[in-house]
Parts: structure tokens; C-alpha cells; sequence
């Protein structure tokens, strides 16, 4: 490879191309060529530079969340200032990053190039999606710097309606923009997906990817909507006191919570399905296997996302609601864990007798495998009713949730990011730092919210800044504060070799991992149009036994060279 | 959704939405007249039951739906439908089978 | 005009100026344009079934008392802008005839007539409104229901919170509905001026196909807001 030619310095995030050869990043210089780009990889680092931003925000509040918890005593904030905090943390962190994560970043990026097309079907449609939810974040920060929301994020009715003096309407609003960014997004992706697959991509040859981010996508389509009307309503009554959810005016305050989770239930898969998309791309790559179960995965994932809205009340188990419609959507919850372990069952079987690598993204992926199976199984200690009447808003559940969104999600967007980072930006990232990073990430993470399962069980009740009266709980929550802080030092560090890697990174080549997929048939970075020529596929997905096998030339292994192990020195 | 020009029913389909036309505002009349006659809890099922025919017809022959080139269109359709249902449904069982009033 | 230059990219494309560089063909963005379209309509039925199932619920809960509210909003004009609607609806498919058929003055005034209905669909709902209004039936401060005879119950009376249930759900359903009508209106303001200017021709006319089904699904939400608001218990 030739050493990077020094280039003077440019207005642009200072890229290097390792050659002279376009692509899209240097395929256009200036501001307004990334604020009014149509092409779906520019979209994409934009939203990585937007929910980049959003995820320190949220990861501030919880900073401040686990300090105020290192005593039993509230005495590094007020009770309502702590009521700002959680729900600060919690609504940023799941409309402005989780939510939007992997869709956003590498689905915007990926998708296109998954499937053989030269940008998703509606690009001015993808920008739109990224200029809505800039505007939905700037209207949330304002929001916050103004005095915030102390409801928390599922902000009930009737404290939000009728009681709270803090900006409902405001932060409503915002989720409203934010959450019609994601209605656009899930939308562009249905189409694409159905109109622009390459000739001979055909449904069964999808990578799982696809068919994750496709009921992903579902899910933001049909739920979205119903929260988003359920803020129109929220707003409504707080301006006039309508008593739709108002019990002294007749109005049902659980109907608010019907609304509302029947759109936040699915969320939950919103934020957890694509992560499942990416980690069997990488369980596939490096155990150079094809996915064991291809179509049980495939039809796993749609399983997920129509059950999923089958289950919402759940959350409503204690709330007031009908013992026997509980009875019922306990049952439901039972059921929707089926297609989840479907998928773990179905990753485990790819690693058996794999060829296993433990390069970075794996290290991500092995870790989703243990979390998420974790957060999973306490999802159905929840839907167990006698179970749920104990553990209901303690920290039983802020544990399962966090296993799940962010041992599970951030994970596998953690991984992803590693996998596809030489095909963004045409550099090699260091690998041992890589490693060393998801290390401290999964040291962090379990030493922050493991204990909180404890906690939780022995019954320390959740949005609560003063436990001082069970001052008992003190040493585990210090441990969580203490793996915060790893947990804090694991996040930031792949922050600052991605950067380094932008300018000192080796030049990455088209596969450094010889993966199977046709975005890793095309240079790395990639040009604007992807690919030069429209490919026609001919082979299955996951053909990692073609790729690695001895006969160049068979179809869709046209590597230049055969390398079994992949290389990402 | 796709209009074949040289499919048998463009060759005239005037008549066809004129006719829709005509069903959809006796139907709209009947509605209305019905709503006034005392049929105890059937009001409610006759009126639902002509808005969805109303419904029907504009979304198969208005919207083209019936002659769909696609099945995704009708699966679309579909599937619009049922998770409307479920919300609807769902919810009502909570509602449905409190024991207190 | 987008970004970047294309590196050695052919297609064979038709040269319509209307096909779009990453589409391959005009086919491809039509059933694109269309695909798009009816999954936002989708997202649209799920957008006005939160409001249905509070409405469901709470007919469920408080039906005499919906059905004094609803007996007291004029039936005759939502029958009548039930008409306008469903002829509206028959000239929209007229105008997407005329557009396939390479008829521009009859789509030009099919659209014309479209919105002349749809804006005579608002006036009416803006009588009806304004005759809620005067009565103090709109909810908030200013609401009053008192001493309104339950139908069939000439000995009860309904509970005027509950009627302002209805009426809450009432303008907020309608009025969002005629949020969609104006953002229609709009939108066939475009077709309008677009047509005039002889862009749509047989073979590309996706705009004015697409405008209908918006419109359409419009029509639809109206045909049940319709029995649901204004029908509950007319008998006398």
C-alpha cells in the first residue's frame, strides 16, 4: 500500500484518502455538500455525529444519577432536580440515541449496499429524516436548558397532565419531530427494501441484517403513530383540561398508559432488533460459518416485531388494570421471548465448531450473547404476575432493561461500528486498543448493573435520590457508580482511536475481514454510487465456505487474494 | 400500484366509478336514515357495518386496490388493518373485564 | 443537483426527465413512489386509531352521555359533508383517469373541482364548529353541558364531564382530520399548478396517482368519523 500522500488541510472533517481514487468522501468538499446530501453514507455519519452527541448527553445524566446514589442521603441534588435527571437520562438516551442508533448509522449506510442499490428509494426523504431529528434534539435541548421534564420518560398521566409545572409540551413536541424522523426512516427502508434489491437478491439471500432492520422498520411504521397522537392528547389536556386522562373529570388515566406502551413496547424492539441484525453478520464472519437456521433467524426477527405489539400491558401489570387482561398479556410476554431465543439458539449453533476469531466486533458479539441472554430471561421473571407485584419500579427492572439496551443494543452497535469501520472510512482501527476497549466495556457494564439486580430484588425502589433508610444498599451501589465510571472510560475510548484512526489508521482494504455481503465487494471507503456496475447475485448469503475455500472465481468469491484469516492489522 | 392502460376494465372504467359514486351516497343516505329508527344496539352495528362497505369500496375501486398488480399492496392494506385491531382489541380487554365499574 | 460525480455508472435509462439517477428504471420508481405512499397511509390508520381507541373506551364506559353529546351536533351537515367528501372522491379518480389518458383539461378541472369540494368540506366544518362554540360545547374553560337529556331517558341527565370527554375527543378527531384536508388541499395545489404547466403525461403521472390515495384515505377516516361522532343514539 502506498503511504497516504499528506494533503493540506481542508474544511472537511480531515480525511486522508489513501489514493486518489473518489469515493464519498472527497467526492464533494464544503459544508453545504454534507448539509444537502442525498447520498445514504453521508446521511449516515451525520446521524453518527448527531446521536454521538445525544449518547454524551444521556451519559452525563447518568453520571449525575450514580453519583447522587454513592450515599444513601439526596444530598448532591434536589428531589425534583434528581426527578429532571432520570428523566432526562431516559428520554435522550431513548429518542435521541437508541432508538435511532443502528438504523440511522450503519442501516442508512448498509442497507443500499446490502442489497445491491445505489442509495436507499427516497434519498431526500433520508435527509429529511436526519433534518427532523436534528430539530427534534435541538427543541429537547432547549427544553432541558430551560428546566426539563421530571416526570420520567414514560411521563404518566395525570402528573403530566395535570400536576407538573415542567416542559411537557416542549419535550412532547420534540419526541413528536424525533419520532416522525423514525417513521421516515422505517418507511424508506420497507421500500428499498422491497424495490431495489439487485437481480438475484432474492428474499432467502438477504443478509439477516436486512431482514433485522426490515422488521425494525415495521415496528417504527405501526407504532410510532400511537405515541405520537398520545402526545397530541397529552398536550391537549395539559392547554385545556379536557379530562381525557383525568379520573376526577371521568378520564382514565391507565387509557394514557395503553397508548403509550402500546408504541413503547415495540420501541424496546426497535432498539434491540437491529442490534441482533448486526451481531449475526459478525458471529457469521468470524466463525467463517454459514448462520445456522438462516431462515428460523429470518422469520425470528418479523416473529419479534409483530409479537412485540402484542404484549405492551405488561408494563401496566400493578397499575389497575384487569386482572384477567394481565393474565392474558402475561401469557403474551411468554411468548415473545420464543423468537428472541430462537436467535441465541440459532447463534450458538453458528459457533459450534466454527473457526472462531476474536478480533474486536467478535469480543462485542460474544458479549450481546451473554447480556442480552441475561436481560432476556429477567424479561420473564417480569411477565411472571406474582413476580412483577414484587420487583414493579425497583431496580430489578432499571437492571433488566439496561441488560438489554445496553449489554445487548449498544453492543452490537459497539461491534458493528468496529466491523464496518474500515468499510466508512477506509481505515483500520487498532486493533489491540479495540480489544482492550470492549474488555473494559464488559467489566463496566456488569459492575454497574449487576448489583442493580440485586438491589432491586432486595427491594430498592427505582427513581428514588434518597435511600437513607435502607442504607444497607449502599455498597452495591457503589459498585454500580464504580463500573460507571469503567463503563464511562470503555465508551470513550473507541471514541478517540476511531478519530485517530480518521487520520494516522492504515489504509483499510475492500475486505479485511473477507466477509461475506456485497457492500464488502466495493472499495473501501466506498464511491458515491457504490457500485460501478450492478451487481447480480448468484450465491447464498453467508457463503463463508465459498470465501474461504480454495477456488477463486467460484461465484461470489472474487477476492483477490484467498485469506482464510481475516486480517485487520 | 400500477394502471395497465391496456387492461380490459380502463377500456371504460367511467361507468365503474360513477356507479361506486352513486352506491357510496345511497349508502351514506341509508346510514343516515337508519341512524334515526330505533333498532336498539344494532344501530351501532348497521352504521359501522356501512362505513366499512363505504370503506371497502373506495379503498378496492377508488384507491385500485382490487386490481393491484401487487399483493403487497393488499398486504399492506392488511397489515394496517390488524394492528389496528389489535389495538383496538387488545385494549379492550383490559377495559372489558374490569369487575368494577 | 446531487453530490459527486458518477465513476464509470451506465444504465440504460429511459431519458425520462422525471426518473430519478438511482432508480434503474421508471417502473422501479413508480412502484416505489407507490409502495411509499401506502405504507404512510399505513402509519396514518395507526396515527388516527390512538384517537379511535379512546374513543372506544370511553363510549364503552359512558354511552348515554356520549349520546346526548353526539345529539347534539348537527347530523345533517356531517351527512352532507360526508357527500361533498365522496364526490370529491369521485372527481380525484376522475383527475387519475384524465392523467392516464392524456385528457389535461378535464384533469385540470377534475383537480379544480377536488379542491372546491374539499374547501367546501371545511366551510361546513367550520359552521359546525363555530355552532359549538356559541354553545359552550367546546371544552375547556367556557364548557357547559348542563341539564341535557340523556335519549331514551327523559329522567336522566348527562354528566357534563364526561360529555366534555366527547367533545375533547370530538375536536381533536375532526380537527385532525381537517389538518389532513388542508395538508391535501396543499398538496393538490401543487398537482394543480403542475398539471397546468402539462408535466403529467401517460407514462409519468405518479404525483397525481399518489396526491389521490392521500386524498382517498382522507375520505375513509371521515366515512367512520362520521356514524361514530354524530350517529351514536339519534332515535328520538
Amino acid at each position: 500500500m502506498p503511504n497516504p500522500i499528506p494533503q493540506p488541510a481542508t474544511p472537511q472533517p480531515a480525511i486522508a484518502p489513501p489514493v486518489e481514487r473518489e469515493n464519498y468522501l472527497n467526492a464533494k468538499y464544503g459544508v453545504w455538500s454534507w448539509l444537502l446530501t442525498t447520498d445514504h453514507k453521508r446521511i449516515a455519519l451525520l446521524y453518527l455525529l448527531s446521536i454521538t452527541f445525544f449518547f454524551f448527553i444521556g451519559g452525563f445524566f447518568a453520571l449525575l444519577i450514580r453519583l447522587e446514589l454513592l450515599t444513601p442521603a439526596g444530598d448532591l441534588v434536589q428531589a425534583d432536580t434528581y426527578n429532571k435527571l432520570f428523566t432526562m437520562h431516559g428520554m435522550v438516551m431513548v429518542f435521541f440515541f437508541l432508538i435511532p442508533s443502528i438504523p440511522a448509522v450503519l442501516g442508512n449506510f448498509l442497507v443500499p449496499m446490502m442489497i445491491g442499490a445505489k442509495d436507499l428509494a427516497f434519498p431526500r426523504i433520508n435527509l429529511l429524516s436526519w433534518y427532523l431529528y436534528v430539530i427534534g434534539g435541538v427543541m429537547m435541548l432547549h427544553c432541558m436548558l430551560t428546566g426539563g421534564v421530571d416526570t420520567g420518560w414514560t411521563f404518566y398521566a395525570p402528573f403530566s397532565t395535570n400536576f407538573t409545572n415542567t416542559k411537557i409540551v416542549e419535550a412532547g413536541l420534540a419526541i413528536f419531530v424525533a419520532g416522525f424522523s423514525s417513521i421516515l426512516t422505517g418507511l424508506n427502508f420497507v421500500v428499498t427494501i422491497h424495490r431495489m434489491r439487485a437481480p438475484g437478491m432474492t428474499w432467502s439471500r438477504l443478509p439477516l441484517f436486512i431482514w433485522a432492520h426490515y422488521a425494525t422498520s415495521i415496528i417504527q411504521l405501526l407504532g410510532t403513530p400511537v405515541v405520537a397522537v398520545t402526545i397530541v392528547l397529552v398536550a391537549a389536556e395539559r392547554a385545556l383540561h379536557l379530562g381525557i386522562f383525568d379520573p376526577k373529570l371521568g378520564g382514565d388515566p391507565l387509557l394514557f398508559q395503553h397508548l403509550f406502551w402500546f408504541y413503547s413496547h415495540p420501541a424496546v424492539y426497535i432498539m434491540i432488533l437491529p442490534s441482533m441484525g448486526v451481531v449475526t453478520e459478525i458471529i457469521a464472519c468470524f466463525s467463517r460459518k454459514r448462520i445456522f437456521g438462516y431462515s428460523f433467524v429470518a422469520f425470528s426477527s418479523i416473529a419479534i416485531a409483530v409479537f412485540g405489539f402484542l404484549v405492551w400491558a405488561h408494563h401496566m401489570f400493578v397499575a389497575g388494570m384487569s386482572v384477567y387482561a394481565a393474565l392474558v398479556f402475561s401469557l403474551l410476554s411468554y411468548a415473545v421471548a420464543v423468537p428472541s431465543a430462537i436467535k441465541v439458539f440459532n447463534w450458538t449453533a453458528t459457533l459450534y465448531k466454527g473457526s472462531i476469531h476474536y478480533d474486536a466486533p467478535m469480543l462485542y458479539a460474544f458479549g450481546f450473547l451473554g447480556l442480552f441472554t441475561i436481560g432476556g430471561l429477567t424479561g420473564l421473571f417480569l411477565s411472571a404476575l406474582g413476580i412483577n407485584v414484587h420487583v414493579t419500579d425497583t431496580y430489578f427492572v432499571v437492571a433488566h432493561f439496561h441488560y438489554i439496551m445496553v449489554g445487548g443494543a449498544v453492543m452490537g452497535y459497539l461491534g458493528g461500528m468496529h466491523f464496518w469501520w474500515p468499510k466508512i472510512s477506509g481505515k483500520l482501527y487498532p486493533e489491540g486498543w479495540a480489544r482492550l476497549a470492549a474488555l473494559i466495556v464488559f467489566i463496566g457494564f456488569n459492575l454497574t448493573f449487576f448489583p442493580q439486580f440485586l438491589l432491586g430484588y432486595m427491594g430498592m425502589p427505582r427513581r428514588y435520590y434518597d435511600y437513607s433508610h435502607m442504607p444497607e444498599f449502599q455498597i452495591l451501589n457503589v459498585l454500580s457508580t464504580a463500573g460507571a465510571t469503567v463503563l464511562g472510560v470503555g465508551y470513550l475510548l473507541p471514541m478517540v482511536y476511531f478519530l485517530w484512526s480518521m487520520r494516522y489508521g492504515k489504509p483499510a482494504p475492500d475486505n479485511p475481514w473477507n466477509a461475506a455481503g456485497l457492500e464488502w465487494k466495493t472499495p473501501s471507503p466506498p464511491p458515491t454510487f457504490n457500485f460501478d456496475e450492478e451487481p447480480v447475485v448468484t450465491w447464498e448469503a453467508y457463503n463463508y465456505d465459498e470465501l474461504d475455500s480454495p477456488d477463486l472465481g467460484s461465484p461470489g468469491n472474487d477476492a483477490p487474494h484467498k485469506q482464510e484469516v481475516p486480517v485487520a492489522r | 400500484m400500477s394502471e395497465h392502460s391496456n387492461s380490459a376494465h380502463a377500456k371504460s372504467p367511467l361507468k365503474m366509478y360513477f356507479g361506486i359514486w352513486a352506491t357510496l351516497l345511497i349508502f351514506t343516505y341509508i346510514t343516515y336514515k337508519a341512524a334515526f329508527i330505533e333498532l336498539g344496539s344494532f344501530n351501532a352495528a348497521v352504521a359501522l357495518g356501512i362505513a366499512t362497505l363505504k370503506a371497502t369500496l373506495v379503498a378496492l375501486f377508488f384507491m385500485h386496490v382490487w386490481h393491484a398488480s401487487e399483493k403487497l399492496t393488499k398486504l399492506v392494506v392488511i397489515a394496517a388493518l390488524f394492528f389496528l385491531l389489535l389495538l383496538l382489541g387488545l385494549t379492550m380487554t383490559d377495559y372489558a373485564t374490569r369487575p368494577w365499574s | 443537483m446531487p453530490d459527486s460525480t458518477v465513476i464509470g455508472l451506465h444504465h440504460e435509462e429511459e431519458h425520462h426527465p422525471e426518473l430519478l439517477h438511482h432508480f434503474a428504471d421508471a417502473q422501479q420508481q413508480r412502484d416505489s413512489a407507490s409502495l411509499g405512499m401506502w405504507v404512510f397511509l399505513a402509519t396514518e390508520v395507526m396515527f388516527f386509531g390512538g384517537l379511535f381507541c379512546a374513543y372506544l373506551v370511553y363510549r364503552h364506559w359512558y354511552f348515554p352521555d356520549f349520546a346526548a353529546a353526539s345529539k347534539s351536533i348537527d347530523a345533517t351537515l356531517g351527512a352532507t359533508n360526508t357527500a361533498v367528501l365522496i364526490c370529491s372522491s369521485l372527481t380525484v379518480v376522475l383527475a387519475v383517469w384524465a392523467a392516464q389518458t392524456a385528457r389535461r383539461t378535464l384533469l385540470i378541472v377534475s383537480l379544480i373541482l377536488t379542491m372546491l369540494l374539499g374547501m367546501a368540506f371545511l366551510g361546513i366544518k367550520g359552521i359546525e364548529y363555530r355552532e359549538k362554540f356559541v354553545e359552550h360545547h367546546v371544552p375547556g374553560a367556557s364548557f357547559s353541558f348542563d341539564k341535557v337529556q340523556v335519549p331514551g331517558h327523559p329522567d336522566q341527565y348527562a354528566n357534563p364531564h364526561h360529555a366534555q370527554i366527547f367533545f375533547s375527543l370530538y375536536f381533536v378527531m375532526t380537527g385532525l382530520h381537517a389538518l389532513h384536508m388542508i395538508i391535501g388541499l396543499g398538496i393538490f395545489l401543487w398537482l394543480l399548478i403542475m398539471a397546468w404547466k402539462g408535466r403529467f403525461t401517460p407514462e409519468w403521472h405518479t404525483p397525481v396517482e399518489i396526491g389521490g390515495l392521500y386524498w382517498h384515505f382522507v375520505d375513509i377516516v371521515w366515512i367512520y368519523l362520521f356514524p361514530l361522532l354524530y350517529l351514536i343514539d339519534r332515535h328520538p
